[in-house]
């Protein structure tokens, strides 16, 4: 990584999305790999203490409902990675405790489950 | 006056006496201190005299030129007033190409004329700050003429009402409203870099000629006249921006790589802002000029590539990842267009599902894509549409840290995966679309740490709160019904076909 080349010395712009910012919740980000009818990763924001869980029944569940594969979606039957590596989610644990801190990036993984996987939907 | 003096001057030495010899050395200030920014990107002039003004075009010609041309152009504005011009564009469909001019472009134009202000002042060569001052007076002339053109169709359509505003606060506007203020924020030769040469020389083609030949082909009169009216404006900017870079690259040796790495960047910035032209070209446009893949090909590929060649004897080389462009061409307009069609409650324009008859205008000009990929995703959502389940996807998506878009653009060599990138600076994780993009983090992580991107700042409360309608309808004042949402039965589309009947 390389520095700023600015007219004065030193120079460091603020740091705008630190966690602090978002007031005791963090930023997840997920991406449901190979499903691009919702045209980007998703951007959530999340209570840390949150467990596992409660994070896929409570705000990703109702987020993919409007997929109309959402309904053979099956968590258990999913794989997962988190920033960048294989990830095993504990359930129960809460996602801080998983691993899943502010603007980490989890990826779900589907087996095929009908045909619109042809166009990657 | 005396005879003397009126006698008429040849060109050239017009030229000397009303540019060059404005100018003066300071005897009692240093030039490093008149100069302040002259040094500081690490750019080497040895000597200024040497910058040739392609025009030789002094003040007083310049405005008796420019006030000629207005006069033109508002001849027209008033005619096409009088004789209820919007009624004769092709569909209604086509103003919403009009409405992302008004708040994307325009304001751009506005940001060239102030940036082109400050770096005016900042060279020690005065044909260099003669040249900025007359680019600048130029863009502020393009920023007012524009929003004349377009004030016609204001009083008839949504959208338009609010664009400095809305340039400043949406989503998507965020894109080229970050782009310009990543040039204007750097030094005064990345600004020319930026703006002059690797936008007006290199890209400019793909931005302003699929809008004026959209114009054209689809009855605005006032955008084609503005066009036209701009027309020998840019021809002097491009003209200029290729000057500028020969200048530096023949200043000094030191001044190659720092201008290369400036072009990796801004051509790379320039591409992702084009996303948006592909897209209005591909979906917005009902009478269709080209494919944004052919005007890819004629402008960036066959243009560029020569321009290039060129300039491979300074020891410049075509851009970084310029070949993910010519992959990216056959993709990033569907792709663009179903961002904003799934978002189509958070813009200031209307969006649609393309006709049978546009979908196979899209097959043909890209059969390696558009019935695998695409035609399925729009007739998917088509059928929700006709079941009244037009599909609003109300989820934020990711961004790219610094183009701003979505991260809705797929890997080069997997076109059925998101590309992604990220990487950790001082224990924070920054997330990119591209390679592209993350190597200009890299290159200066402490300016970008600070893009104000506008998910985040929906979630940490600085939009209005948590409720999207309001950061839509307070904070953006998109109006709810009437500017935004589907195209089909909007209330634009009812009023038109009422002014058609009362024809
Ligand atoms: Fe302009
Ligand atoms: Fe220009
Ligand atoms: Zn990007």
């Amino acid at each position: 990584m390389m520095s700023v080349n600015a007219n004065y010395p030193n120079y460091q712009g603020p740091v705008r999305d630190r966690v602090e910012n978002f007031h005791g919740s963090q930023l997840v980000y997920v991406l449901w790999e190979r499903h691009l009818l919702f045209c980007a990763p998703l951007t959530f924001l999340a209570d840390p203490e949150m467990s596992f869980v409660d994070f896929l029944s409570e705000i990703l569940r109702p987020a993919l409902a409007p997929h109309p594969e959402s309904e053979q979606l099956r968590f258990d039957e999913a794989k997962w990675r988190l920033d960048g590596e294989d990830f095993q989610p504990d359930l129960e644990k809460s996602l801080i405790d998983n691993g899943i801190d502010h603007k980490s990036q989890l990826r779900l993984i589907t087996p095929w489950l009908s045909d619109l996987a042809d166009a990657a939907i | 006056m005396n005879a003397k003096t009126s006698k008429r001057l040849n060109m050239k030495d017009r030229y000397r006496i009303m540019t060059r010899d404005l100018a003066w050395e300071p005897s009692y200030q240093r030039h490093e201190d008149i100069f302040p920014q002259e040094d500081f990107e690490g750019i080497k002039i040895v000597d200024w005299s040497q910058w040739e003004d392609p025009f030789r075009l002094t003040m007083d010609n310049y405005w008796k030129f420019q006030a000629e041309k207005e006069r033109k152009l508002y001849a027209i504005f008033d005619a096409v007033s009088q004789n209820n011009g919007q009624m004769n564009v092709s569909d209604p469909r086509y103003l919403n190409a009009v409405k992302l001019f008004i708040t994307a472009v325009t304001p751009l134009e506005y940001n060239a004329y102030k940036g082109y202000a400050r770096v005016g002042r900042q060279f020690g060569g005065v044909g260099a700050r003669i040249a900025c001052q007359m680019q600048s007076i130029d863009e502020l002339r393009h920023t007012q003429t524009q929003i004349h053109a377009m004030s016609h169709y204001n009083k008839y359509f949504g959208g338009m009402h609010d664009f400095p505003h809305m340039f400043d606060r949406v989503w998507y506007l965020s894109v080229p409203k970050s782009f310009f203020e990543d040039a204007s924020t750097a030094g005064p030769f990345e600004f020319l870099t930026a703006i002059s040469f690797s936008f007006e020389y290199v890209l400019t083609n793909l931005l302003f000629l699929p809008f004026m030949s959209g114009a054209a082909y689809n009855g605005d009169m006032n955008t084609v006249t503005f066009g036209f009216s701009a027309q020998s404006d840019e021809a002097r900017h491009m003209t200029l921006g290729l000057e500028i870079i020969k200048f530096i690259l023949e200043q000094h040796e030191d001044n190659v790589p720092i201008v290369q790495k400036w072009l990796d960047k801004w051509l790379w910035r320039g591409y992702r802002l084009l996303s948006i032209v592909g897209m209005m070209m591909d979906y917005m446009l009902p009478n269709k000029v080209m494919s944004w893949a052919e005007a890819w090909e004629m402008y960036y590929e066959e243009a560029g590539g020569a321009l290039f060649k060129e300039l491979e004897r300074y020891g410049i080389r075509p851009p970084k990842f310029a070949e993910q462009t010519v992959i990216g061409k056959n993709h990033v307009s569907h792709q663009t267009w179903f961002v904003f069609y799934q978002y189509g409650h958070a813009t200031a324009f209307n969006t649609w599902i393309p006709t049978a008859k546009e979908m196979d205008w899209l097959s043909e000009k890209y059969p390696d894509t558009f019935d695998r990929l695409y035609r399925p995703r729009f007739e998917l959502l088509a059928e929700k549409a006709a079941k009244g389940e037009r599909f609003y996807n109300n989820t934020l998506p990711q961004l790219c840290q610094i183009c701003q878009i979505p991260l809705a653009i797929t890997e080069p060599d997997d076109d059925t995966m998101i590309s992604h990138r990220d990487t950790v600076h001082e224990g924070e994780r920054y997330h990119f679309c591209s390679d592209g993009c993350r190597d200009i983090f890299h290159n200066e992580p402490e300016k970008y740490v600070q893009a104000w991107l506008p998910v985040h700042q929906i979630l940490q409360g600085n939009c209005g709160g948590a409720d999207m309608e309001k950061v839509i309808g307070d904070y953006y004042r998109i109006e709810m019904g009437e500017d935004n949402l589907e195209f089909e039965g909007s209330p634009e589309q009812r009023r038109w076909k009422q002014w058609k009947q009362a024809v």
